[in-house]
């Protein structure tokens, strides 16, 4: 464990103890757990045992190091974006290079994981629902490679903003599943994964893409994540010499954003913003900033902070990025929010827009409109800065995926 | 006692086993829900299960998300469905009423209050499919205070220190999934529902009710010749989501399908 770094802030108790969490039921504070029908709970538990298995197992470590340095291409670089920092006129920005792993976005980290895990429990089919399409790559990807049989639900609304993925995820040898129930996004994609889950479950490993879910997957998804926050710890302190004074990170799941939080949090001095979509404004109600604007309740097998109405349904969400588009977050940022470890902002659909403009014409990186969002808050919050302020941004994905989207917004025909 | 318990108790004397039917309250028109419950009762429906509607019902098939989707089309909410118990109650004292669904509409409305208007309206037992024993520990008081049941699923893949547990939080009586999968999905494997239900017995004294997989009347004796209850939930909503077009239809279905379901359990 390298030494902390400048440490005049007091870590508060709780936020002390947040590297032990989830406590052996899968909570986080209040939040998490395992919400789910009776059927599933034996499959869970089937799981959480074979993870803490293979977590300490010598072999299965070396196996995850060894595909993600030769098949996904890690490290991943910490770029210091230079021209954009001093266009900004505050604080240095790094980016940490996400979008440069194979198949273009953080996921792959975590379905190589979860593909080795399924390969190690004898599973021979694997499923998984997708948003942008970017787990959904990620996990046939695994799939062909592991040679397994592989099923994806996507949203129909999100296989129609996503075509390439979707194109992308069929030549890997997916099926699609198309999904048409509630507000055909993500979080009916969810619904339907846990429905096949549930009635192939001796076959079958559910491959979930963010932190979200039942016990084990938010712990799970995380540690295999947390590679993004180590590396990034690691590669400041050679280049910079010290600690960052801020993370910035996009939270839709927030599976990106908990993958580069957690081997920072006790480092008290180092600021972590979560940056939710705000989608036309939160004011306008069509958004997806569950933190900013939501309230706790249980849905998908835990309980965090979810849009709801009134009256406990969950509402449709909206944003120019179908990978935020969801109306839950991982319990684990709920906490993190409640104890205030991390901060969480909301950024709009047009402020993305401009970020990932800027971005591409100043340091030549086109950013996935998910990744945007936390380039956006970088943009308010690096003039605040001084000068030899760090901000470190997770340049999540790649924003080849997302070009027909911005072309159809500005009303050009690519 | 509680209405479940007595029903169960009169049954047993008399050698019968409870039918118990499935409806998603407000599907397909709130109007039809209360005229149904009592065309239910009077087709030999012992308990009944009234559905909340959730926007999110993962553990559920095609068809009751359907169900789901037509009644959330009218707005029907946890506090509209406790008007509909109330509304049964003022010409049926007898019948039990379990309120099946998912736990996020009663964690909005807030557990306490919930738990208070849903005994004032005269419910009887409540069902949270996605509230497994582990979760339960706070809101079980709750429930049990205002005299409400709280029923809990077992599932093919109990072990038998999980049938123990769930059995020891339960009250009313214990609800068994028949099949690995969601609600309306896959058919019964009577055999299989038969040795599981001689590993529950031995560690519980509550009855015990199959659903999943019911769909007909020689499927609902089969159970009932092992179980103490049947239950019949997507053979019955199938027929809601078909006529929901000509609501004026639906009791005249349902009735048809608990007639010949209740005739050849008491054979």
């Amino acid at each position: 464990m390298p030494k902390m770094i400048n440490t005049g802030t007091t870590v508060d108790m709780k936020v002390s103890m947040a590297e032990n969490l989830p406590d052996a039921n899968g909570h986080f504070g209040p939040y998490g757990g395992r919400f789910v029908a009776e059927t599933l709970m034996g499959p869970l538990e089937e799981l959480r045992l074979a993870y803490e298995h293979f977590r300490n197992d010598a072999g299965f470590m070396a196996e995850f190091d060894k595909d993600l340095a030769q098949f996904v291409g890690r490290p991943s670089p910490l770029y210091h974006a230079e021209r954009w920092s001093q266009k900004l006129g505050g604080a240095q920005i790094y980016l940490k290079r996400e979008d440069l792993n194979h198949t273009g976005a953080h996921k792959i980290n975590n379905t190589i994981g979860q593909g080795l895990l399924a390969r190690h429990m004898g599973k021979r089919r694997v499923i998984a629902e997708t948003g942008a399409g970017q787990h959904g790559v990620a996990t046939a990807t695994v799939a062909a490679r592991m040679g397994m049989e592989c099923v994806v639900y996507m949203g129909a609304e999100d296989i129609k903003r996503q075509a390439i993925n979707v194109y992308r995820m069929k030549l890997l040898g997916a099926t699609v599943v198309p999904v048409e129930s509630g507000s055909k996004t993500l979080k009916d994609a969810l619904n339907e994964a846990m429905r096949d889950w549930v009635t192939h479950v001796d076959s079958t490993f559910y491959i979930i893409g963010t932190v979200a879910g039942s016990h084990p997957y938010p712990a799970m998804v995380r540690d295999f994540q947390a590679i993004i926050g180590r590396e990034a710890r690691a590669q400041i302190l050679e280049q910079a010499g010290r600690l960052p004074d801020a993370l910035v990170a996009c939270v839709g799941g927030g599976s990106n954003a908990i993958g580069l939080f957690y081997p920072f949090l006790k480092d008290a001095s180092v600021a972590m913003y979560g940056v939710e979509a705000a989608g036309d404004g939160i004011e306008t109600g069509r958004h997806a900033a569950t933190l900013c604007a939501g309230r706790p309740g249980v849905l998908h097998g835990n309980r965090t902070y979810l849009i709801e109405d009134a009256d406990g349904q969950i509402i449709e969400t909206q944003s120019i990025s179908a990978g935020l588009d969801y109306p839950g977050v991982g319990p684990e940022h709920a906490w993190l929010k409640d104890v205030k470890r991390a901060t969480y902002v909301p950024i709009t659909d047009t402020e993305a827009l401009d970020a990932f403009h800027a971005l591409t014409r100043t340091e030549g990186i086109i950013p996935a409109l998910e990744s945007s969002h936390a380039l956006a808050y970088a943009t308010k919050l690096a003039p605040t800065l001084d000068k030899d302020k760090i901000i470190i941004v997770n340049l999540s994905g790649r924003g080849d995926k997302d070009i027909h989207t911005v072309a159809a917004r500005e009303g050009i025909t690519v | 006692m509680s209405r479940i318990k007595a029903c169960f108790d009169g049954l047993r004397t008399r050698k019968r086993q409870a039918l118990i039917p499935y409806i998603t309250a407000g599907d397909p028109h709130p109007s039809v829900t209360v005229p149904l419950m009592h065309a239910m009762v009077k087709a030999g429906a012992n308990m009944l299960e009234l559905g909340v509607p959730f926007s999110d019902p993962m553990a559920d098939g095609p068809v009751v998300q359907a169900a789901c989707e037509r009644a959330l089309k009218h707005h029907v909410s946890l506090r509209h469905v406790l008007e509909m118990v109330r509304e049964f109650r003022s010409r049926d004292d007898h019948t039990p009423v379990v309120l099946m669904g998912y736990l996020n509409p009663i964690e909005a409305m807030g557990y306490t209050e919930f738990a208070r208007a849903a005994h004032a309206a005269g419910v009887d037992g409540v069902l949270t499919v996605d509230m497994p024993p582990e979760e339960a520990h706070e809101v079980v008081p709750i429930f049990r205070a205002a005299q409400l049941d709280p029923i809990f699923l077992l599932a093919p893949t109990s072990s038998d220190e999980r049938i123990a547990k769930i059995c020891a939080l339960a009250s009313g009586f214990i609800y068994y999934v028949s099949l690995k999968g969601v609600t309306g999905a896959g058919s019964l494997d009577v055999a299989a529902v038969t040795t599981k239900l001689k590993q529950i017995r031995a560690l519980t004294d509550l009855p015990v009710g199959v659903g999943f997989g019911i769909r007909d009347a020689a499927s609902a004796a089969q159970v009932a010749a092992v179980a103490d209850a049947v239950v019949v939930g997507s053979a019955l909503v199938r027929k809601l989501g078909e006529f929901a077009g000509q609501p004026h239809k639906i009791e005249q279905e349902v009735v048809l399908i608990l007639s010949q379901m209740r005739a050849a359990m008491d054979v």
